[in-house]
């Protein structure tokens, strides 16, 4: 079976992970248009090539992110969120 | 050593130039510098709205083109299996149609697709899915479809091979019965439509990529090829797989997901299984050919890959549940194996229609569900380029669908891809 790096948990089967999609950054949800919302839920790059996504462990929830050649299946990278978000986002404050 | 008797006579005659052997497609010739629609892709889809853009609309300069062989992608890949039985009116509508165009399309095409009438059953073992299967059956009923939910006896009378004990880890509560559900030969359909196209006009170029498009001012003028520029009125994109990679040559983006389905036969054997069963829950699926094998699918890849690879996970995990339902196939060896690259879609619906671009269009999303709609798809695709307005079928499938949030959810519906 195929191995990903897990940077909580080292090496694990790939049947152990929930691929979550490419890393896109969340706009304002209070100042963005329902259009420009709709593009950010559902319209995907799906690049073909090298791409950063999210990944999670499931057996400890683990959310991290990946990068992978979608042409070749080859994970070349994985580290934790903190590496690109450097700040935490507050969902709670963004109540209309 | 030669035979007694040698047969010169017929040696001679098999020889001879006077009777070439006969070619549905003709040998492509040198690309013209303008075509009134160019067709990007050489699949089912892209054959077929060749055939009724030339039949329908009377549209015969069309060249379509094909990146490899033909129909070598997504329609030599799927599971050949066709069903109206969806759970949205929009979908049921549309796939009704498809199967209606399908049971006369052998006679349609003069082309022998090998259709096949054996009965659906979608098994269902959780409340869950007799829920759906039960909502499924309504909303078909009320469109006319031949579609209704029956239970383990009756399920035991019809596919007397199926494994009906409840010492299994999910036994079967139920089903959802479709008998007008058929299976055709896949590479038929593509080749029918092929040959009828370039009977009438329609050039067909092989092993020519797209390397781009030209377009100005909003407008689509022409597609470079890797046999140089040509020109085009109108273009069409119907590339399953690669369709974001094409849709961004055209400057938008899509809510598609390319992800691998994996599927393999069996070594033939005898007839035993006339019926097409899938389970939703089990992600199965399963038919046995005109040749004797047994046709098996599953769930699509646990994530997005541009890649035809399969995998042993893959037949871990859909041979476990396959057992579950046949167990007499425990010895029974796999001969091919082979994967697609689906178009997902959040909706699990296609994307057809008009695009942002002047007179370019796409033919999309064909996820886990392309096969069954090869001639609405070709029908409709034509109606559209030749008016430039999409056909009362597939309006409620363009692609605006999802920025104005009006989605038309047939996850329920699609046997296995999710």
């Amino acid at each position: 079976m195929k191995v990903m790096n897990c940077p909580l948990n080292g090496p694990r089967n790939i049947s152990e992970f929930v691929w979550g999609g490419e890393v896109k950054l969340m706009p304002d949800e209070a100042k963005t248009s329902d259009r420009d919302w709709a593009d950010y839920v559902f319209l995907e790059n799906n690049t073909a090539g090298i791409v950063r996504e999210w990944w999670c462990h499931m057996p400890t929830s683990y959310w991290f992110i990946a990068e992978r050649n979608t042409i070749t299946d080859e994970i070349l990278k994985t580290y934790p969120a903190s590496e690109i978000f450097k700040s935490r986002v507050d969902f709670a404050g963004a109540e209309p | 050593m030669l035979p007694a008797i040698l047969p010169t006579g017929l040696l001679k005659y098999g020889f001879r130039k006077k009777y070439p052997a006969f070619r549905y497609i003709p040998p492509a010739k040198e690309l013209k510098s303008h075509y009134d629609v160019v067709i990007i892709g050489g699949g089912g889809h892209a054959l077929a709205t060749a055939y009724y853009l030339a039949r329908n609309h009377g549209i015969t300069d069309v060249c379509v083109l094909e990146r490899g062989y033909l129909a070598g992608g997504n329609t030599a890949r799927n599971t050949a299996i066709i069903r109206s039985n969806y759970l949205t009116p929009e979908g049921v509508k549309f796939y009704e149609e498809s199967l209606r165009l399908y049971r006369d399309l052998s006679q349609d095409l003069d082309f022998n697709i090998l259709y096949s009438e054996r009965g659906h059953f979608t098994l269902a073992h959780t409340d869950a899915a007799m829920r759906t299967s039960r909502w499924r059956a309504e909303v078909n009923k009320h469109l006319g479809v031949n579609s209704e939910l029956i239970y383990p006896d009756e399920i035991a009378r019809l596919c007397p091979s199926l494994n009906m004990s409840d010492d299994v880890r999910y036994p079967i509560l139920g089903a959802l019965y479709h008998p007008p559900g058929s299976i055709a030969r896949h590479d038929a359909v593509a080749w029918g439509y092929a040959a009828r196209a370039s009977q009438m006009g329609v050039e067909i170029h092989q092993q020519t990529g797209v390397t781009g498009l030209v377009i100005e001012g909003g407008k689509v003028k022409g597609v470079e090829t890797t046999r140089g520029r040509i020109g085009a009125g109108q273009v069409l994109q119907a590339v399953a797989g690669m369709t974001s990679v094409v849709a961004k040559m055209a400057g938008f983006r899509l809510p598609i997901r390319t992800i691998p389905l994996q599927a393999c036969v069996s070594v033939p054997l005898k007839p035993f299984l006339d019926q097409i069963i899938v389970s939703g829950s089990l992600h199965v699926y399963v038919s046995q050919s005109s040749r004797g094998e047994l046709v098996m699918g599953g769930s699509t890849d646990p994530y997005g890959l541009y890649s035809t690879r399969s995998t042993l996970d893959f037949k871990e995990g859909l041979l476990g549940h396959m057992l579950e339902l046949l167990p007499m196939l425990g010895e029974v060896k796999i001969l091919r194996q082979w994967a697609g690259m689906a178009d997902m879609t959040p909706d699990f619906s296609p994307i057809m229609g008009l695009t942002p671009v002047e007179n370019y269009y796409i033919d999309s999303g064909w996820g886990t569900w392309g096969f069954k709609a090869t001639p609405v798809c070709g029908k409709t695709m034509a109606y559209t380029i030749a008016n430039n307005a999409p056909h009362e079928l597939i309006k409620p499938f363009s692609h605006e669908r999802f920025l104005t949030y009006t989605q038309v959810g047939e996850k329920g519906a699609a046997s296995v891809g999710h």
